[in-house]
């Protein structure tokens, strides 16, 4: 853990205002390999740049503010090593999330992938079991107490940053959401998320990419999510008409 | 809201500032939070997310117990939306431990903090991870939020009342009129980069461990230690409630499950610059050995990452009135002759609401206003409605 500091640059997307064209500002740095890139940029807003912007509140992958573009990836900067994404020497390439509106510099407007959760009710706070993965193999300590935990999603946003569809329309809901509404749905079925999710721009928007599942850095699975969310919709179309058609045939 | 009410301006958007906005709105007032970063970007942001049953100082600081279970109690009503409650336990790894046991019982009976003595076995079986060496344990009201959403929910509701929050808005100094009364607080917009002034009938400095920095640029001093401690985080969720060891508090003496991960904490010592503050390999070496100790499948698990948080420690030379043991609100005008200025810092997460509730008390107090706290009752808001509240 004694190694020198290693010696990087650090180029950053810059952008103040609505009116200004982004540009990219480099950054030399010196920083130790196994601290983090959100480290980095604080380092430079810290000693160099006191007017970076860029959102942090945890630095433990629990709030989902620090999404940003790391050479090109998204990831979760506060837990990005900085030795597995750039070398001594190297340079590292530090952009805002994509498919949102950028406020300035890295901060973008979350606000959309707020309300879309928030329209998905999603709740932070589930029994233990609902917050597992359906297909995880249950740990064989199974509790014994009904114990309840935070979800896996943060809302960070780098799976709506990853995904090719959300890219094509403002209007999709994105796999952030669905997600939301398959674990809703899972834990307790009801129409009106059915109604949010059996929609153009719900299930079928998605091109099946698994981007955001690639890039989700917290577990939830989005692209299996949205899948099973398909057949699940599927099931409940059925089940309606078959529902209809009783009603029908009683006398 | 009417124009002719007094316009307050809170310094800060991190557990503190937020609060304290939700109770003014409350109360009336026009609010405007000024934040250089964003919500709880700071101290706050960075927490372990324990809420406090009161227990880790029941022995050592019975008034700060006392203020923690009350708190305990009260934020499991306001803000169950981002809290996740399985409890906690204080396990005695040795006779020592055992030996402290005897005075945690008496200390939490005084305290109203309600404990249940459970033997090694018992505790296993409700944490089959908890070391074989555990001897006895006491089961204890401890939960766990979320700090970027805890903070949010109290400015999603302070902003349904009104309250206008400006992020990445850094204050930059203040202008009196003739008298040292504050009159205007300059800020630069950092999205901008435009300068911004804003007159107010009172400013408050909720900036915490900064609160000594921003009180400087008014010409005053306030005596804050910024204290960090390390925290490591682990990538398995190894217990569900909060492992306490039971002892006096010491250094790696906590494992805080959240979400699938559990937080280690933490370490204790001071620094002057607290913008940037490296964590050193050997506090990791620590953390993980001592949360190992109470856990040992610890050794065997994927760290996350590791991080800093500085407590707003409040130094001994100060003036300020005392308004808890564990916070302090300065008036500047009774410390300092400059008026319309008060500055609160120190307190804990868990305390953030009576902190916010005894401040506005001053507040209104100062300013002649009688409207009683409403904070006790009031149910927050989602948190995701501070987007949604324009």
């Amino acid at each position: 853990m004694n190694q020198p500091l290693w010696k990087i640059t650090v180029n950053v997307l810059r952008q103040k205002g609505p009116t200004d064209k982004p540009h990219f500002q480099s950054f030399p740095l010196e920083i130790h390999p196994d601290e983090y890139v959100l480290d980095a940029i604080e380092k430079i807003w810290a000693f160099q740049d006191r007017s970076l912007t860029f959102r942090h509140a945890c630095h433990h992958a629990t709030c989902g503010a620090c999404g940003m573009r790391v050479n090109g990836k998204e990831k979760l900067t506060c837990i990005t090593s900085l030795h597995t994404v750039v070398k001594n020497n190297g340079v590292l390439k530090i952009e805002p999330l994509r498919n949102f509106p950028v406020l300035s510099d890295l901060v973008v407007d979350m606000g959309h992938l707020y309300r879309q959760t928030e329209e998905a009710d999603f709740q932070q706070v589930v029994p233990l079991e609902a917050a597992q993965l359906p297909y995880e193999i249950t740990p064989n300590r199974t509790p014994n107490e009904p114990y309840e935990r935070l979800v896996d999603c943060i809302e960070c946003g780098l799976c709506v940053s990853a995904c090719p569809a959300a890219f094509t329309s403002t209007d999709y809901r994105g796999p952030a959401a669905l997600a939301a509404i398959q674990q809703g749905i899972a834990f307790a079925p009801n129409e009106v998320l059915f109604d949010l999710a059996d929609h153009e721009n719900g299930v079928w928007r998605c091109h099946s990419a698994f981007e955001c599942t690639e890039v989700c850095p917290s577990n939830v699975d989005p692209g299996w999510r949205i899948m099973n969310l398909r057949r699940r919709v599927i099931h409940h179309r059925i089940s309606r008409v078959f529902k209809k058609s009783q009603k029908v045939s009683r006398p | 809201m009417r124009s002719s009410n007094p316009h307050i301006i809170v310094i800060g958007a991190g557990f503190t500032g937020c609060a304290t906005a939700h109770d003014l709105a409350l109360r009336g007032f026009r609010v405007t939070v000024l934040e250089r970063g964003d919500i709880a970007n700071g101290t706050s942001g960075r927490t372990h997310g324990l809420l406090h049953s009161g227990a880790r100082y029941c022995v050592t600081d019975q008034d700060a117990a006392i203020e923690c279970i009350e708190e305990n109690i009260l934020l499991r009503k306001i803000a169950a939306q981002c809290i996740e409650y399985n409890g906690g336990l204080f396990v005695a790894l040795d006779e020592e431990d055992e030996a402290y046991g005897t005075r945690f019982e008496q200390g939490a009976q005084k305290c109203g903090i309600p404990i249940e003595r459970l033997t090694g076995n018992q505790a296993r079986k409700k944490e089959p991870n908890l070391t074989p060496k555990t001897r006895l344990a006491y089961s204890v009201p401890d939960g766990v939020f979320d700090p970027l959403r805890l903070a949010m929910a109290f400015a999603a509701t302070a902003k349904k009342n009104g309250a206008e929050f400006l992020t990445y808005h850094e204050v930059t100094g203040f202008d009196f009129d003739g008298k040292g009364n504050i009159r205007e607080v300059s800020a630069i917009n950092r999205h901008t980069n435009e300068k911004i002034k804003f007159t107010a009938d009172m400013v408050i400095n909720a900036t915490g461990a900064w609160a000594g920095l921003v009180a400087r640029l008014a010409g005053v001093t306030v005596d804050v230690i910024p204290t960090p401690g390390v925290m490591v985080c682990y990538d398995q969720r190894l217990v569900q409630r909060v492992i306490n060891r039971l002892c006096e508090p010491d250094d790696g003496d906590i494992l805080i499950p959240q979400r699938r991960m559990v937080v280690i904490g933490t370490t204790s010592f001071e620094v002057e610059d607290v913008d940037y503050i490296p964590v050193t390999p050997a506090q990791v070496e620590l953390m993980h050995q001592k949360a190992a100790e109470l856990v040992p499948a610890v050794a065997a698990t994927h760290q996350r990452g590791a991080y800093m948080s500085a407590r707003p420690l409040i130094g001994s030379t100060t003036l300020g009135r005392s308004l808890s043991r564990t916070f302090k609100c300065y008036h500047h005008q009774e410390t300092d002759g400059i008026g319309g200025l008060v500055t609160i810092t120190g307190g804990k997460a868990t305390t953030c609401r009576v902190m916010a509730e005894k401040t506005v008390d001053l507040v209104c107090n100062l300013m002649g206003v009688s409207r009683s706290c409403e904070t006790r009752e009031v149910v927050l808001d989602s948190y995701r409605d501070y987007y949604t509240h324009s």
